[in-house]
């Protein structure tokens, strides 16, 4: 007997008991369900120092008050948690460390949070293990970032413990796979506790406990796009997107970054690219949450299926009247999933087009600045080639021909490959010059002692540059030099444009690396904000035949 | 205007532009520039901007020598009253503008 409990295989899961055990002796705890004003007392009973922790930071819904009982922790009994998370946006997520709770963390995103967590770095009060992107990070949490303990957020809860995440589902499913098929705890703050469920998103058996919030769960609109703050030059470049990229490809598959510029072509749709022909010739599947954006072209007919990260307030009962096009529960109301839309935007998509704040002369990108630890989220995988993509569409065989075309040896060998669009104004906000020689990625690896610059998409796997002034297509590029000057040749008047040697890149332009919008039979004084399917807020709730209902702060009328 | 600051530049060569109204495109909005495009007695191109950045003058140079170069037009003179717009935006307008008045010309 005693040999078998000095190689016991069950080690997580007495632990575990061990830990219900002290949870069920506690008052405000009734099998799963946990009284609000017992939740720091519980968190106190099934956290032990030096846990791994997820506490639930999507990109959108936050665990918040689990994330402030958290804070409110005994710092004696529990300390050096180890938190494991995708999104740092809670001042709650960083109180953390600051109280000595919590001192080891994993991430992917930190956007809000990003010039307060390099200020902790700085002062000792953190060590990062890694920033990730989100499916890396996910993928983690079977190896070797495993959580003992997940603090998550759902809608509803059930007498038993089952779940309804709803729109935001985001990245709970995996949270509480990897956490309840490893012996771990799972506990979930809910807005409400019913009767019935709408669905089941989460079942019971995979959650320990389950406190009602005082408060519903934070939930951000991050992807809501004003159309009246679209610009003429955002429209010029959506123009070319449509016609020099998507139609000479032919993309059927795809996902948009977050940006004006985006949404500016998700609003050319219905307008400019129905002229153009190109109705159910592009555009027809997506990876993407559900921008209010996409009302013109899902009602002009060109959007076959979109499929979520997460949800957008107020897009709820539009979602839920076109469930053809998104996906949705028996129940009606959308179910996103973070790691499921970005294994199709990796692997599924023809392509992807998103934004940056500066780009080397390489083709380098990163939205990384001095003094602000941020992160990229899942823009990484979603701007990269997926190597172990196997199936064939127009648009990936084409790039690849374009890419390996009159190249010897292994690097001839036929495959095809991932359009991955920066689309960049040459100037920011403030004159700022998006195109630079050095990368401020660089400084920050060294302030930040990071073993690599965070590079957001490497050059490598940028296939076009479009700016105002051009589209450069690098997949033609037969050499650094030609890469070069391919990207000053759209740089425009940056000091990294104006660098250009113009008899090269006039020869580039010739063989069709830089097209102009001339060259694409574009006129620039045609870009007006009247090819806007939608021009305000309010166009789009009329769009949506008064489905969409914008939050407050987007209600200008 | 406290804080702008004034630039002017004149570019040589080109053909003058048939008889022309003055013509005024674009909005004093900040990220936004408003140009007004006049016949001049002088046979080269005059443009005098008011601008609420300071500091960009080369930029704003190889700009306007860009547009020089794209419609060698001259005996005109440009007032270009700037609130920060960018490089893009000014040469959509200047060409905006250009547009307007070769369309008016019969």
């Amino acid at each position: 007997m005693s040999a078998a409990s000095e190689s016991s295989w069950t080690r997580q899961r007495d632990d575990r008991a061990a830990r219900l055990a002290r949870a069920a002796a506690l008052p405000g705890v009734r099998g799963k369900a946990v009284a609000a004003d017992a939740a720091v007392a519980l968190l106190e009973a099934v956290l032990q120092p030096g846990d791994r922790v997820c506490l639930e930071g999507d990109n959108q819904k936050q665990a918040d008050f689990l994330a402030r009982a958290l804070t409110q922790v005994a710092p004696a009994r529990v300390h050096d948690l180890h938190m494991v998370q995708s999104v740092l946006s809670l001042p709650e997520h960083l109180d953390v460390f600051e109280l000595g709770i919590a001192s080891r963390l994993d991430f992917s995103f930190s956007g809000p949070q990003a010039a307060r967590l390099a200020q902790l770095l700085g002062a000792g009060k953190l060590r990062i293990g890694a920033i990730h992107t989100y499916l890396e990070l996910f993928g983690r949490y079977f190896v070797d970032l495993t959580p003992k303990v997940s603090l998550i957020a759902a809608q509803m809860a059930d007498r038993h413990g089952n779940l309804y995440t709803g729109p935001n589902t985001e990245d709970t499913p995996a949270i509480v796979e990897a956490t309840a098929f490893k012996s771990g705890l799972v506990v979930a703050q809910v807005d409400r506790v019913v009767d019935t469920l709408p669905r089941v998103d989460i079942p019971s058996d995979w959650v320990d406990f389950v406190v009602e919030a005082p408060e519903p769960a934070f939930v951000e609109p991050l992807f809501t796009r004003d159309p009246a703050q679209i610009s003429e030059i955002q429209v010029l470049m959506a123009m070319m997107a449509i016609k020099g990229i998507y139609a000479e490809y032919g993309v059927q598959s795809l996902n948009h970054g977050i940006g004006f510029d985006t949404a500016a072509i998700e609003l050319l749709l219905p307008t400019y690219g129905e002229r153009l022909g190109l109705k159910g010739q592009i555009c027809r599947h997506w990876a993407l949450n559900p921008h209010p954006a996409l009302i013109p072209a899902i009602e002009a007919g060109w959007i076959e299926s979109v499929h979520s990260f997460g949800s957008e307030l107020g897009m709820e009962d539009y979602i839920r009247a076109r469930p053809d096009v998104f996906f949705t529960g028996a129940d009606g109301s959308l179910r996103s999933n973070r790691a499921f839309c970005q294994a199709a935007g990796h692997y599924a998509c023809d392509l992807f087009i998103g934004s940056t704040l500066q780009m080397d002369m390489q083709g380098n990108s990163s939205t990384a600045t001095l003094g602000r630890i941020s992160g990229f989220g899942g823009a990484p995988n979603m701007g990269a080639d997926a190597r172990g993509r196997r199936h064939a569409s127009a648009a990936w065989l084409k790039a690849g021909r374009e890419a390996r075309a009159g190249l010897p040896g292994v690097r001839g060998t036929p495959r095809g490959q991932k359009l991955v669009v920066q689309m960049v104004e040459t100037f920011r906000e403030h004159m700022q010059p998006a195109f630079v020689d050095t990368l401020d990625a660089w400084k920050l690896a060294e302030q930040a002692g990071l073993d690599l610059p965070p590079i957001m998409i490497y050059g490598d796997d940028v296939t076009h540059v479009l700016t105002e002034e051009g589209i450069a297509n690098l997949l033609l590029c037969r050499d650094d030099e030609e890469r070069e000057h391919a990207i000053r040749g759209v740089a425009g008047f940056t000091p990294a444009g104006q660098k250009r040697d113009r008899a090269l890149v006039e020869r580039l332009r010739a063989r069709g690396v830089i097209r102009r919008p001339a060259d694409l039979g574009i006129d620039p004084r045609d870009a007006t904000r009247n090819l806007l399917a939608a021009r305000t807020m309010r166009d789009l709730v009329r769009a949506s035949g008064g489905l969409y209902r914008p939050p407050r702060r987007f209600r200008n009328w | 205007m406290a804080g702008m600051e004034t630039l002017s530049f004149t570019f040589d060569g080109g053909a003058a532009l048939a008889p022309f109204a003055p013509t005024l495109v674009g909005v004093v909005a900040s990220g936004n520039l408003e140009v007004l495009v006049e016949p001049a007695a002088s046979t080269g191109c005059r443009i005098d901007i008011d601008t609420s950045a300071r500091g960009f003058g080369g930029i704003w140079e190889a700009v306007l020598r860009d547009f020089h170069a794209r419609h060698r037009a001259a005996g005109i003179s440009v007032s270009i009253h700037d609130m920060g717009a960018t490089p893009a935006v000014v040469s959509l307008r200047l060409d905006q503008a250009m547009a307007a008045i070769q369309g008016a010309t019969p």
